[in-house]
């Protein structure tokens, strides 16, 4: 029977199978200091080894401070998290990017940047965002702590395969939208559980025009709509973004991974479990305006009136928390936070796209604009490139690297009650910080409201 | 993990669409290091108000309920990875969770936390919601062996869907670690078909 990627890249690591369950092999496995204590603690009390250490990777990035990462935590709890990740790396002899280290930040920033994210590859982590590495046509996904003690013990894990779902989205992206917009208007028609039990292959032309970071962001929004990972074929994009990256191969091996990466794609007769196609000129700059993020609309669109009977509860108590009404519009609420950070938005291309845009303007008075750079490679490179600077004469507040008010584990909380844009993923009530409301959006509409300081159509400020 | 095989109790409803991984445990209380304890932050922003008095309304605090089941509104789980949702909820004395459905990485943390997630169809799981409101002292009866719901108050009973191999692990308390390790023979074989790659 004819492949779909997933197919290829699958069955290329199924160990063994039993019935529905397969031994399938892990090539890299990334941690951090939340979701891995538990896992090495498992190793050690039934007195187990790491099985292929060199195939680790670990990174601090949830509960550090995004000020001051040079002197120690303050706050004492995520302090021993993130000390018990170094002791832990150090007892079973881990690579660790740490705080401090020049390769530090957020796990799905960092992978792919030093060219350990590769076509062909199985990677996981503790995390429902490792989605984000199936951009390189890769199979990622989020896996629980007893799966990283697996992972941990045997390189492995037995799971079921996800049934394949193909998102195409065809033709050419209208004027001020961008990646993030693409998984926002995917999910508004799916829904957060419209891809349980798929894995995701997203293809079409407007798919291939994204650049590498374009499709990290919609790889990383995968999850959101249920799905366990999301990936988009190897091209010439890809490669020319993995070689020469730290982690690449190089050489004759270069060329041999390049020889098997070109025969990454789903075969013209392959079929998919389920399909979806949508047209480009569809899709519009995005926002939601509720408690999943799943509740999108067009910027300039209405909050809907109506919903289905069994989600009308989930609906009114979602729009009391936001303090928003059935049928209003968005345009002209006052916003007073604007988050550009996590690993959804956080590389390079974004800063680059707020630092364009707010160019020799200011944010508003009533706002407070924060950005967090994904990783320390990111910073360096935004100060190398002078984006810190614009930020700064914008009053844009540059951060260090972490994924701070994307969960607010460590101090960057939105008050109760406030609103913010984010270019985060995750809307749920009080992901920012205890009665925080969020709004997630683009990098460039994040930009946009934090110089209007409310919500404004960008299509009229785009020159 | 402990073993699981006839639950028999009351239920706790949380008719609730969408509950998503951080509600169940708020990313603020992920900083500790070992499995215990979560269950005390268990729907924490729901439960407590931001002073950390109950709130009265919140079916946890509502001394009509009581059990060692939840049945909550469809999709449950949905959001991260975190396995943490999924000790909070065992830590709090639950041993099954009912919806109509679950998100993928939530089902598997439950199994591997020896929580079973079982699914309903949508129709059940509304006539579920409405019986144990009505009448909080309704028992219902899981029986793993032989996959089965029963609500002696209806006289029925209703299937549902489990993968064979999770059974036997919840059964006997055992979990994937054991068996991958007894794996490794073929999996250091495999890994020297592959060495080019990586
Ligand atoms: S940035 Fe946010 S979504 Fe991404 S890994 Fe960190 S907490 Fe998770």
């Amino acid at each position: 029977m004819a492949k779909t990627l997933f197919d290829k890249i699958w069955d290329a690591h199924v160990v063994k199978s039993f019935g529905d369950l397969s031994v399938v092999y892990i090539d890299k496995h990334l941690i951090h200091e939340v979701t891995s204590p538990q896992a090495f603690d498992e190793l050690t009390a039934r007195g187990l080894p790491l099985f292929r250490k060199d195939q680790m990777l670990a990174t601090a990035d949830h509960n550090v401070p995004t000020r001051n990462q040079h002197l120690p935590i303050e706050e004492p709890l995520s302090r021993s998290q993130v000390n018990k990740l170094t002791e832990n790396c150090a007892k079973f002899d881990v690579e660790l990017y740490g705080l401090g280290h020049e390769r530090q930040g957020i796990v799905h920033v960092i992978g792919p940047e030093l060219g350990l994210t590769q076509p062909g590859m199985t990677i996981v982590c503790g995390d429902s965002h490792t989605s984000t590495h199936g951009a390189f046509g890769a199979i990622a996904f989020g896996i629980g702590t007893s799966q990283v003690a697996q992972v941990m013990a045997s390189q492995c894990l037995l799971i079921s395969k996800p049934k394949r779902m193909r998102i195409t989205i065809d033709g050419e992206l209208r004027r001020g939208v961008t990646a993030k917009d693409l998984p926002l208007y995917i999910i508004s028609k799916l829904g957060t559980g419209g891809a349980t039990g798929y894995f995701v292959e997203y293809a079409g032309s407007a798919i291939r025009g994204l650049s590498m970071e374009g499709r990290m962001t919609l790889c990383n929004m995968s999850i959101e709509m249920g799905a366990r990972g999301g990936m988009i074929a190897p091209d010439e994009t890809t490669f020319a973004y993995v070689e020469g990256r730290p982690y690449a191969p190089q050489g004759e091996r270069w060329e041999q991974a390049l020889a098997y990466w070109r025969t990454l794609y789903s075969e013209p007769d392959a079929t998919f479990d389920s399909e979806y196609h949508f047209d480009a000129q569809d899709i519009y700059p995005m926002i939601t305006y509720g408690t999943n993020p799943g509740m999108g609309i067009a910027l300039n669109g209405l909050i809907p009136t109506e919903v289905s009977s069994s989600e009308a509860v989930s609906f009114q108590n979602s729009l009391k928390y936001m303090g928003f009404a059935p049928g209003e519009s968005l345009l002209g609420k006052e916003i007073n936070y604007v988050f550009i950070g996590s690993c959804t938005n956080s590389r390079i291309e974004d800063l680059r796209t707020v630092a364009s845009y707010v160019k020799g303007k200011h944010k508003a008075q009533n706002v407070e604009a924060i950005i967090v750079p994904g990783s320390k490679q990111v910073e360096q490179q935004a100060i190398a490139e002078g984006l810190d600077k614009v930020l700064a004469e914008a009053g844009f507040e540059l951060r260090e690297p972490g994924c701070s008010a994307c969960l607010a584990m460590n101090e960057d909380k939105i008050p109760a009650g406030a609103y913010c844009v984010s270019t985060s993923n995750r809307n749920f009530e009080g992901r920012q910080g205890p009665g925080a409301r969020t709004l997630l959006a683009s990098p460039l509409v994040a930009a946009i409201t934090a110089v209007e300081g409310r919500i404004v159509d960008i299509t009229q400020y785009l020159n | 993990m402990e073993k699981f095989q006839i639950l028999r109790t009351t239920a706790i409803p949380l008719p609730i669409e969408n509950i998503d991984t951080d509600q169940i445990i708020p990313a603020r209380f992920l900083k500790a290091t070992s499995r215990e304890g979560f269950g005390e932050n268990l729907f924490r922003d729901w439960r407590y108000t931001s002073e950390g008095t109950p709130k009265a309304d919140f079916a946890l605090n509502n001394a009509r309920y009581g059990g060692h089941i939840l049945v909550a509104g469809k999709n449950f789980g949905c959001g991260s990875s975190r396995e943490h949702a999924a000790w909070a909820l065992y830590d709090a004395g639950f041993k099954a969770v009912i919806s109509s459905y679950f998100a993928d990485i939530f089902r598997g943390n439950a199994l591997n936390t020896g929580l079973l997630p079982l699914q309903v169809s949508d129709e059940v799981l509304q006539r579920l919601l409405d019986q144990v409101e009505q009448d909080p002292q309704t028992e219902l009866v899981v029986n793993l062996p032989e996959q089965t719901l029963t609500v002696p108050a209806w006289g029925e009973s209703i299937h549902f869907d489990l993968d064979p191999y999770k059974k036997e692990c919840l059964i006997n308390g055992y979990d994937d670690i054991d068996f991958l390790v007894n794996q490794k023979e073929a999996i250091a074989a495999y890994e020297t078909t592959r060495a080019w790659a990586y």
